[in-house]
């Protein structure tokens, strides 16, 4: 299973793209593989402030519907609209085109917390 | 207690299925993607290992009166060769399970159960068998697998000599099926695409898989795991036991009555014929979602003004509509075709409206 070695990794199996003060988030190829096919995003949580741990949204396969958490503190900018439409890219394309959210950085510190790849493959 | 496994255990891993553990056996949930393994099995054929699921025989002149007792349906119109879809009902007014009967000769019959209630209706039907008709627990001795698919019958017909394309819905014929003998091949099915359910010794199990795949691959007969056929069965509007129907589910609220044969006395059926003539005050419906949204086992089913009026027992997104679709028991005033009611998801309510099953027709 592929995990990037440029990314950071939650233990909820999302991974993180940092890109200055912003960060990319989408869950992994091991949690798309879990889930199977995908078949809805819902994310209505654009422009909220949220802390590391909430719940953004929900990713809804054909068997099994699973929560969306907070890596880290941060204000949802930005959802993937690609993924509207096409949700099975997520399946496809897990760390590029299936990415789900673009989120502001609350505190860059938190992200020291995030598992390197590594430690990511690890845990799965 | 560790699973059991089916006789095709060995040919799941080498395809790479994903194995879920059911009703004690480890199955394939999916070899490959969910709505790819349904399409298959809606445009051309697909096969499933439902090696675990159970199946009775019953012999001699007390097997009909027994199946009579047991059986909702009316187990005396069914000729040698004809198969009856019915309901054994509890003395309180849900579900022990549903089944299929066959019968097989003049005094033999067979009855195929659900594997998570096999080990309970063995015991129930024992329970009322007072004239010691003989029984027969042949569940693991038998592997089944199920063909379905429009093309099920043009690519497992040079296997066999019996005219497959020929078979009527609901009927059955016993055969050399791939050179195995006493091969039981029947015309049902629980996908609603056509095609067969293949009984036979699990000892013929590595052949009669292997030959399958032989004349089919090239024709894009593939292996499909038990989530497709959760989708496919969801889109005819299929009940589910266990989902749809259970032990405290009434079999009328449920639209069994086609299957409820009143002409006849079985385990509870006074008290059914009472519950049918004081009328439904609920009814098991098929809905689609308005808004975005798929609905879920056990999700609340609300009105306009987010009242409760039922839950929903099985939900998904149909592969085949691109839609959330689900079924679910609702108050009888909601049960009415293009009724507007809402289902909970979360801390929404999503719009959805009742349609007539199946969905997908």
């Amino acid at each position: 299973m592929e995990t990037p070695d440029n990314l950071k990794y939650s233990k909820d199996h999302e991974w993180v793209k940092v890109e200055g003060d912003t960060a990319i988030i989408g869950i992994t190829a091991y949690a798309q593989g879990e889930l199977g096919d995908i078949v809805f995003v819902d994310v209505d949580t654009v422009g909220d402030d949220l802390t590391e741990g909430d719940v953004f949204g929900t990713i809804e396969a054909v068997k099994t519907v699973s929560d969306l958490f907070m890596p880290i503190d941060g204000e949802i900018l930005e959802i993937n609209e690609g993924i509207d439409a096409n949700p099975e890219i997520i399946n496809t394309d897990p760390y590029g085109k299936g990415w789900i959210v673009k989120i502001s950085i609350a505190d860059s510190s938190q992200l020291e917390a995030l598992l390197t790849a590594g430690q990511y493959k690890d845990l799965t | 207690m560790s699973a059991k496994n089916t006789p095709f255990i060995k040919q799941h891993e080498a395809l790479g299925a994903k194995i879920v553990e059911f009703a004690g056996y480890n199955m394939p949930i999916q070899y490959t993607s969910i709505n790819e393994e349904h399409k298959v099995v809606r445009e051309t054929a697909g096969v499933f290992d439902v090696s675990h699921m159970g199946e009775f025989v019953f012999k001699g002149e007390y097997a009909l009166d027994l199946l009579q007792r047991v059986s909702s349906n009316d187990v005396s119109t069914l000729a040698i060769g004809q198969i009856q879809y019915g309901y054994m009902p509890n003395i309180s007014g849900g579900i022990i399970d549903d089944m299929l009967v066959y019968r097989i000769e003049d005094q033999v019959y067979m009855m195929v159960v659900n594997a998570a209630n096999l080990d309970k209706d063995w015991d129930w039907i024992k329970s009322h068998n007072t004239a010691s008709c003989d029984m027969f627990n042949i569940s693991d001795n038998t592997a089944l697998l199920a063909v379905q698919g429009p093309k099920a019958a043009e690519i497992l017909q040079s296997l066999t000599d019996l005219d497959l394309a020929g078979m009527k819905y609901y009927t059955f014929k016993k055969g050399v099926f791939a050179s195995c003998k006493n091969v039981l091949v029947s015309a049902t099915g629980y996908t609603g695409a056509g095609g067969f359910e293949i009984y036979f010794q699990k000892e013929d199990a590595d052949t009669i898989w292997d030959k399958m795949f032989e004349v089919g691959s090239s024709k894009g007969l593939r292996a499909i795991g038990l989530a497709a056929r959760d989708t496919l069965r969801l889109e005819k509007g299929y009940n589910l036991y266990g989902n749809d129907i259970d032990e405290t589910t009434s079999p009328l609220e449920a639209g069994l009555s086609w299957v409820t044969k009143f002409s006849k006395e079985f385990v509870n059926s006074i008290n059914l014929k009472a519950e049918k003539e004081a009328g439904r005050k609920n009814a098991l419906v098929g809905f689609k979602m308005i808004d975005r949204g798929i609905p879920r086992h056990d999700y609340e089913l609300k009105d306009k003004d987010g009242n409760p009026i039922g839950k929903v027992t099985s939900g998904t997104m149909s592969p085949t509509l691109k839609q959330g679709i689900g079924m679910g028991y609702v108050k009888s005033e909601f049960a009415n075709e293009n009724s507007t009611i809402f289902v909970s998801v979360r801390d929404k309510l999503l719009e959805a409206v009742v349609v007539k099953l199946p969905f997908v027709k």
